[in-house]
Formats: structure tokens, sequence, C-alpha cells
């Protein structure tokens, strides 16, 4: 199967490899796949008090369209408010790594992993001020 | 040292440049059609073809009748199940093969069971027609069934003694090394057997069959014997009156031979007989009909005597290259494991899963080296490799694997340069994995509650 060239030069030079503290109450980790499914994404924000998110990491297990598309969501969300980074949806991933059919459930996995970290920060939000009220 | 690399023999071979030469003749000057009895042209081709099976029966200890020449080894498994089940099926209607098998096989023998499938709902129909004393369309036979007990029905239960389509497959399975248990194969032969088909070598991971004590058995008990000898023929000793084949299919281009030409063994004495799946001229002993691929099976013929005369040398040159490749993997590299048997295997196989890499990414990171992967993403079926889940091996680790086919034309530079290569890309990539990252702070990856897509 042959690569589109955004595929490769995501897969080539990914960007923001790395991991967050994950205790921190401003981190919100999503891991989304399954190793059976031969694709695991780890992806993690940092959103500020106004909702912006300032940093995002990523480790993938897949292949390198799945590597493309979280090292591509990374880039995306970095900046965004939570809001518009929930708006980003798995078309807009496949389109732009123009991703041949078989390749969609990695821009799938892409935006589960986006929504999977903000729920897990808007948990430790709930549950940092479900403490200070009680 | 050029790259790209070639490291997947085991999909095929490239061209002997002297198999390329004793060719040519037959592409060019020498065009004559083997079958034609009654000019020169004709009798050059035919004494063409004549050497070269004489000289493929050589690499396996068989008589040049014996040799049917076919389209390739594809067609060979396709002949040898479908000609046996169909000329023996007075004798019985059971195939044994394995889970391992090459799908040549394995849905050779799906087709027949599905046929017999067919069959036995058609006779279902006819019997439940009778019954009703009015024609069955196909939906009400479910109705009905319920009316009349079948399996209580002397007459059906007659008609199902002797059912003359398809065929009842047993699929053994394997231990961990990829090798079959032998008492399980001696207890599924049934008096109604008529075949085993068993491999020799496999096309995944290269382990070896222990063909010898299967066609002891199969000769024991009266059953025929099929072996797909495509990818150890020309690699390692075959010799079919060692092994008492039956029947055996090889092909041309796993051998530095071309392709589009294979052929079937098929044993003179004690005879057997196999059906035809292609009618017509009555080419190859009526077996196999169709103008002969002289120039093929000329490159086929020569392929052979080059296998036969260099095939110790060769075979102990590609293991050491391959045991280099492995023990460099391997000291550098942790969690990694070889798949299948290492003693009972091909000289040239390396089937090895990275763990917490997945395989399709690592053959990206190294895309100037052939190799293949028993990853899902690099088949069709988005199912990872069945050959390794036969071996019991976990989906992920199915995922993560990578199979290395060493060859005559691989120098000890490029294996080198291949091992240096793996162990930096598994490294980098494994730095990406969160898998790898979960496994180094001690967390059971089963343990944690994925969520499968």
């Amino acid at each position: 199967m042959a690569y589109s060239e955004k595929v490769i030069d995501h897969y080539e030079n990914p960007r923001n490899v790395g991991t967050l503290d994950k205790d921190d109450p401003n981190v919100g980790t999503g891991l989304v796949g399954a190793p059976a499914c031969g694709d695991v994404m780890r992806l993690q924000l940092k959103i500020n008090d106004d909702g912006v998110i300032e940093d995002a990491k990523f480790k993938t297990f897949g292949c390198g369209s799945a590597i493309a598309s979280s090292s591509l969501v990374t880039e995306w969300v970095k900046g965004k408010t939570v809001e518009s980074a929930l708006a980003i949806s798995n078309k807009d991933v496949a389109r732009e790594l123009a991703l041949p059919p078989v390749k969609i459930h990695c821009s799938v996995l892409a935006e589960d992993a986006i929504k999977a970290a903000i729920a897990d920060f808007k948990r430790k939000r709930e549950a940092r001020a479900a403490k200070t009220t009680g | 040292m050029k790259l790209p690399i070639y490291l997947d023999n085991h999909a095929t071979t490239p061209l002997d440049p002297r198999v390329l030469e004793a060719m040519q003749p037959y592409l060019t000057t020498e065009f004559g059609n083997a079958a034609s009895r009654n000019h020169v042209f004709g009798w050059k081709a035919e004494a063409a073809v004549e050497k070269a099976r004489k000289q493929i029966a050589e690499l396996i200890g068989a008589s040049d009748k014996e040799i049917v020449f076919t389209s390739g080894a594809t067609e060979s498994d396709n002949l040898a199940i479908k000609g046996v089940l169909e000329f023996y099926r007075s004798k019985g209607d059971h195939v044994i093969t394995v889970k391992t098998e090459h799908k040549a096989v394995l849905d050779t023998c799906k087709r027949l069971e599905r046929q017999r499938a067919d069959t036995v709902e058609d006779y279902r129909r006819l019997r439940l027609s009778e019954l009703a004393g009015t024609p069955l369309r196909p939906e009400q036979v479910a109705d009905y069934a319920k009316k009349f007990d079948l399996e209580k029905d002397e007459v059906f239960q007659r008609w199902m003694q002797f059912i003359p389509s398809g065929a009842r497959v047993t699929y053994l399975g394997v231990k961990p090394d990829g090798r079959i248990d032998l008492d399980e194969l001696r207890n599924a032969i049934t008096d109604r057997t008529v075949l085993v088909s068993v491999m020799l070598a496999n096309n995944e991971i290269g382990v070896i069959q222990p063909v010898k004590e299967i066609g002891q058995i199969c000769r024991e008990k009266g059953v025929l014997f099929h072996c797909d000898a495509v990818q150890g023929v020309g690699k390692i000793p075959f010799n079919v009156e060692e092994a008492k084949v039956d029947l055996a299919s090889i092909s041309a281009h796993k051998m530095y031979g071309p392709k589009g030409v294979g052929a079937l063994y098929v044993r003179r004495k004690p005879r057997v007989r196999i059906a035809p799946l292609i009618d017509g001229g009555g080419h190859e002993r009526g077996m196999r009909s169709g103008t002969l691929n002289v120039a093929a099976i000329v490159g086929f013929g020569k392929a052979a005597e080059i296998a036969r005369q260099e095939m110790e040398e060769e075979a102990a040159r590609t293991l050491r290259l391959r045991e280099k490749l492995r023990s460099y993997i391997q000291q550098n590299l942790d969690m990694t494991v070889v798949n299948g048997s290492l003693e009972h295997r091909l000289p040239g196989n390396l089937n090895i899963s990275f763990s917490y890499v997945e395989g399709e990414a690592l053959m990206m990171a190294i895309k100037d080296v052939a190799v293949s992967s028993g990853s899902a993403c690099t088949s069709a079926s988005l199912e990872p490799s069945y050959v390794l889940r036969a071996l019991g091996v976990e989906e992920d680790m199915a995922h993560s694997s990578i199979r290395f086919g060493i060859g005559r034309f691989n120098t000890e530079e490029e294996i080198d340069y291949v091992a240096r290569l793996i162990v930096e890309k598994v490294k980098k990539l494994r730095e990406m994995s969160p898998l790898y990252e979960m496994a180094k702070e001690g967390i059971d990856l089963k343990s944690v509650a994925w969520v499968a897509h």
C-alpha cells in the first residue's frame, strides 16, 4: 500500500511524542484501542483554567497511519479550546492525511482519543470540585 | 550494497541468471509446441520439456513419469485434493489437513465442505418433499423438518452414507512449535479418510513438519498423502520415497525459477489416480490439459538442477546468515519472540515478534528492506496471521511479527545492515509505544480493560 506524503512525514517526524504527568490535575489522558486489534493510542492534553489546550503529547502502538493520525491531532489541538478540540472529527483527519478506506479506523481512533482525554480531564475537574465544595 | 534489499524470499525468489539463460532460446527461436508430433519445432520443444521433467524428478527422488506440469503450486494443490476426492469417491470422502496450511489447500478444503453441505441440503429437501408428497421450495424446508424427523428417517440416513460431492474435512491443530501431533493425526484417520494433506515447510514460520512419520502413518492406514512441498523443495532434502508421499506440489518461482509454472508429483508405484481439473487436449497423460509453457518449464528444470547441486552449501550459508540476524536482534533488543520451532525450520526463515511494536509500522520504518508481517494491517482480511494464531500466539504478538526470508542472493553485508536497522527502528518505535511504557512501569497489559473496536 502506498502512503500519502503527509502520512510519511508525520510517521518519520512525529510531532509531540511523549508523556505528561497523568496525576497533574490539568492533564487529561485518553487511552483508546486495544493491543489485540493492533492499535492503541494514548493522547494526553494539558488544559489550563481558561479551557485552552496548552500542550499535547501522544504515544501510539499501531501502523504508520495510526501514528500519523495521532501526531496530526496533537498539532491540531494545541492552542484550541476544549470545545473546538471536541469539534475535530475523524473525517477531518482522514481527509488531511488522505487515508484509504482500510485506514479510516485510525482516524476514528484519533477522534476517540481527543474525546477520551477531555472526558478524563473533566472527570478530574469534577472530582476536585466535589472535594472542595464537600 | 544496493537498496532496496530483498528479504521476502518466501513470497517469491528472483530468477537465477543461469535459469534465464537456459530459458532464452525457448522464448525466441525454439518456440515450438511440445505437443506437435510431426516436425522438428515440436520435437525440440518436447525434448526440452522432457529434460526439465527429469531434472525436477531427480530433485525429489521421483521418476520423470510422475511429474505433471501445472500453472503453479496453487493449481497443484487444487488438482491433488479435488482430483483425489473425485477419483476415490467410492472409497471415502474424508480429508485431513492442518490449520497452518497454505490457503491454496485450506480454501480448496473449504469449498469441498461447502459443496457437501449444499448437497446434503438438496437431499434434505428432496426427502422432505417425498414425505410431504409435494415438491418443497427451499424456504419451506425448515417448517417440514419440524414435522418429519430426518434423524430417524432410515431412507435419509442411508442417503447420508454416500454424498456424491464435496468432502468432510478435519483441520488438525499444531503444537506451540508449529508441528502437528502425530497421535492426533493417527486418531483422526477413519475408514472414510482418503487423503491427508500436510505441508513440508510453512510459508510464514518456516516450520518443517515430520513428513516421514506422516507418510509412514498414511501408508500403514492405507490413505493417500499429499504434501504441499513448495517452501521446502530446493531448500532442504525432500525425497518422495523416504517420505512415502503420494502427491507433492512444487513451484518454480520459490526456487529461483520463473513464475507461472509448477508441478504435481503423482506416484506411479503403487499407482495414484486423480481426476483432472482441466479437460482438453489430453496433455500430461490426461491429468492436465493445455499447451505446455515450454520456456518456463525449461527454467523450472534448470532451477531444480541448480537447487539439487547447491542445496547443501546454500542451506549452510543461509542458516548462518539467519542465525547472525537472529542473534544480533535478540542480543540487542529485549522482549522479542521467535515464532515456531527454531530447530525444525527452513534455514532462511526468521519469523519474530517485537513486543509492543506494530508490524506494519516497523515495515514502514525499514522501507528499503522488503519483508512481510503477520499484522492484520498488511492483509486484506484485517485479521492477524491465522498461522501464528494456530500456534497460540496472542493477537497483539501476531500484530508485532515480521517474517524475514533469506535467500540465495542475500549477502552478509545486507544482513548486517538489516540487523542494525531493525534494532534501531524497534527502539525508536518502542519509545513511541504506550504499551512499552506501560510494560516498563510494570503494568500487566492483560489487566487493562481495553475497548476493542
